[in-house]
């Protein structure tokens, strides 16, 4: 993430493909400025704990653990009540006004429109960032 | 959210209050630009002074804002303190998608607060809170404690801030946008000041369903694919517009020296290649845009005794440092930095804040003025002079650095030495490229170096065409002012053709726009420019100063005759666009 410029290309892809929205925010990888814009930029998106909380604290099992670390989301089982977003120590969950939950699904989508090289698919266990 | 009408937020900044207006109109004036001018037709006010409380200050953003790359720029327009005329200034950073998740084509501020304040407004939100406490206060530190006093959104809200420039009101105020962008030119900072504003921030705080329809996406993903992959990326990333540098010196169209010289050797010392070796800690990039032009600087000053040191981030790129840099015959990269820091921190636009130092310098050097004006002794390249006089030209210091404020001709006549001040409608921009420009710079609309492609005309046609030239200049504008009521960014002008354009506009349910493009075009010139002269303006208004006379580029000697045929001619057919004919006498 020391590359990013900031342009949320990432975020505008993820909204744009998987959300099916126009959005910076309704997306699984959101940007942030760390303190202003000279201090540079932070990405809030889901590290595929494992254990997941958000898994365990989902009361519907809408949020199920998936092999290999990340969560499985099933929209229609999902009563809305935040508890996800509350628990989620890296803020990586996104709840809009309607109540509707964004988080990352591994999916990839973003990568091909970082134009800076900072995002990547890779192998669980892989990223140093992530220990699992 | 992709509608027919422009949704409109006006705020009274004496009240506090707002309201959401829906506005026709999108065939005819698309947005941005166009917008902006049927704002101003609507709510300004063409008699009334500048600073009247009662003149709109308006931000519009177009119908692609947003939805594609590039398409991440401002237009904020204005009754000009510079010249008393109506305006534009453009500027990116996150504004532009901060109003657009706001869920607004426009914000049009009327009124005035009754002490300085900050306007915060979002999708579900309105206020203007008291700011009394930054009266003064410089642009950078003003914007760490507007962020701790607007906490939420960070990264996805914009604020847009002025210095003491601005809070002085003078015609060289910029606003600053999101601390490396500006809406800099003609006097932005003085018309938000005079609304007593001293920040808007703007919260992008909502979100909208994809445009109805099958082929968004993946026109998205071909734009993308245009911009990423196109010579556009690596000339705007990599070294960015600082690359001109060596390239208009090669020509002899870099002006050095208050335009005393186009060409010096002294530009390998401060050309692109020794910025980004010497200072270049990092690339930002405009909301929305991948190709991250924003080129981020630093510098780092020693502030007391032992190891004591504190660093700054300092934005550059072609015009600044020819304003800071060759223009004041400055050859550091760091010095030029440290000159442009003081800039930013005052408020200052960097462009036109350079080039009135530059005629303070030769006055100096002619004995118009001395140190009884100018506060320190200037002399071409003591960059430590020109800080501290970046200083007192921002914040007004004395009845010349007032005075100078308000534009360089407005000093030159109380002082003299209206001959080389380098003035073309406003402060130069850094072209001296010849006759065309000169010409062009000085009648443009936004007197900006994009009004046009004057400056690229120059450098390939040596025909002295006079016919030709204006009918180039003509030609050339109707598609800068559509893109700029897109409002795309003018660097991404060879890949948003207007047949990709239309393929944008239409696959987002803009179907009648798309289809008449030119149309628009033109409908979008020919308002502007009325809007314009209602405020005032005439050809006649605007002079070339001697200095450009004397200048010698690559094509040898300015011709006299040319360029004034040129300003005539170009004026005449403005005037025509406008409904009056002028004939030569």
């Amino acid at each position: 993430m020391d590359q990013c410029i900031g342009c949320h290309s990432c975020s505008l892809a993820c909204a744009r493909q998987i959300y099916k929205k126009i959005s910076w925010d309704t997306a699984g990888i959101r940007i942030h400025s760390t303190g202003g814009l000279s201090t540079g930029f932070a990405a809030a998106r889901c590290l595929a704990c494992d254990p997941a909380p958000c898994a365990e604290v989902c009361p519907t099992g809408a949020y199920s653990r998936r092999p290999g670390g990340g969560v499985i989301v099933k929209q229609v089982l999902c009563i809305q009540c935040g508890k996800c977003v509350e628990v989620c120590p890296l803020d990586a969950i996104y709840q809009d006004r309607s109540g509707r939950v964004y988080v990352c699904i591994h999916c990839g989508h973003c990568v091909q429109f970082c134009p800076q090289d900072c995002l990547e698919m890779v192998e669980n266990g892989s990223a140093q960032e992530v220990s699992i | 959210m992709i509608r027919e009408e422009f949704r409109v937020l006006l705020v009274d900044v004496s009240t506090g209050k707002g309201k959401i207006v829906l506005l026709g109109g999108r065939n005819a004036v698309a947005g941005g630009s166009g917008l902006a001018a049927l704002l101003f037709s609507k709510y300004g006010h063409p008699g009334l002074a500048w600073n009247d409380e009662a003149q709109p200050l308006i931000f519009a953003i177009g119908p692609l804002t947003g939805y594609f790359p590039l398409m991440s720029k401002m237009v904020c327009s204005f009754k000009s303190n510079y010249h008393n005329e109506y305006t534009e200034s453009h500027a990116g950073g996150r504004a532009a998608l901060s109003l657009r998740f706001a869920d607004l084509d426009a914000l049009v501020i009327s009124g005035r607060a009754k002490r300085l304040s900050c306007l915060s407004i979002g999708a579900n939100h309105l206020e203007v809170k008291d700011a009394s406490f930054l009266k003064g206060m410089d642009a950078e530190r003003s914007g760490k404690l507007i962020r701790r006093m607007f906490k939420d959104s960070s990264g996805h809200r914009s604020i847009l801030r002025i210095g003491p420039a601005g809070e002085e009101g003078l015609a060289m105020a910029c606003i600053n946008v999101d601390t490396y962008r500006h809406f800099g030119r003609m006097g932005g900072g003085a018309a938000m000041g005079a609304k007593k504003l001293k920040a808007i921030v703007i919260h992008g705080d909502t979100d909208f369903n994809l445009p109805a329809g099958k082929g968004y996406a993946a026109k998205y993903k071909e734009m993308y694919k245009a911009v990423t992959s196109t010579d556009m990326m690596r000339k705007y990333h990599n070294l960015g517009t600082p690359a001109n540098l060596q390239t208009l010196n090669d020509i002899s169209s870099l002006p050095w020296n208050n335009l005393q010289q186009t060409s010096d050797p002294r530009i390998t010392s401060i050309d692109g290649g020794a910025f980004a070796d010497e200072t270049l800690l990092r690339n930002g990039a405009c909301s929305g845009c991948p190709v991250g032009c924003i080129h981020i600087g630093y510098i780092r000053e020693k502030t007391a005794a032992d190891n004591r040191y504190h660093y700054h981030q300092v934005a550059y790129d072609y015009e600044p440092i020819f304003a800071a840099g060759t223009m004041l015959g400055v050859t550091k990269p760091f010095d030029v930095l440290r000159i442009l820091d003081v800039m930013e921190k005052v408020g200052l636009d960097a462009m036109s804040g350079g080039v009135a130092l530059a005629w303070a310098t030769e006055a100096t050097g002619q004995g118009l003025v001395s140190v009884a004006e100018t506060l320190v002794p200037l002399s071409f390249g003591d960059a430590d002079a020109y800080r501290q006089a970046a200083n007192h030209l921002g914040r007004g210091s004395n009845e010349f650095y007032r005075l100078l404020g308000q534009g360089t001709l407005k000093a030159a006549e109380v002082y003299g030495g209206g001959d080389f001040a380098c003035v073309l409608g406003q402060e130069m921009a850094g072209y001296a490229t010849g006759e065309l420009f000169f010409a062009a710079q000085t009648l443009g609309f936004r007197h900006s170096h994009l009004d046009t492609g004057a400056y690229s005309y120059d450098q390939k046609d040596n025909s002295r065409d006079i016919g030709k030239a204006v009918d180039f200049l003509m030609a050339d504008e109707p598609g800068r002012a559509f893109l700029t009521s897109m409002v795309g960014c003018l660097f991404a002008r060879s890949v948003y053709s207007e047949d990709q354009l239309a393929e944008c506009l239409d696959v987002v349910g803009f179907h009648t726009l798309a289809a008449n493009i030119p149309e628009t075009s033109e409908s979008i010139r020919q308002l502007r420019w009325k809007v314009r002269a209602q405020t005032g303006f005439k050809p006649e208004n605007f002079s070339i100063p001697k200095r450009f006379y004397q200048v010698k580029t690559w094509k040898g000697q300015i011709d006299g005759s040319y360029l004034n045929s040129l300003k005539e001619e170009y004026g005449r057919r403005i005037m025509a666009l406008i409904g009056v004919d002028e004939q030569p006498e």
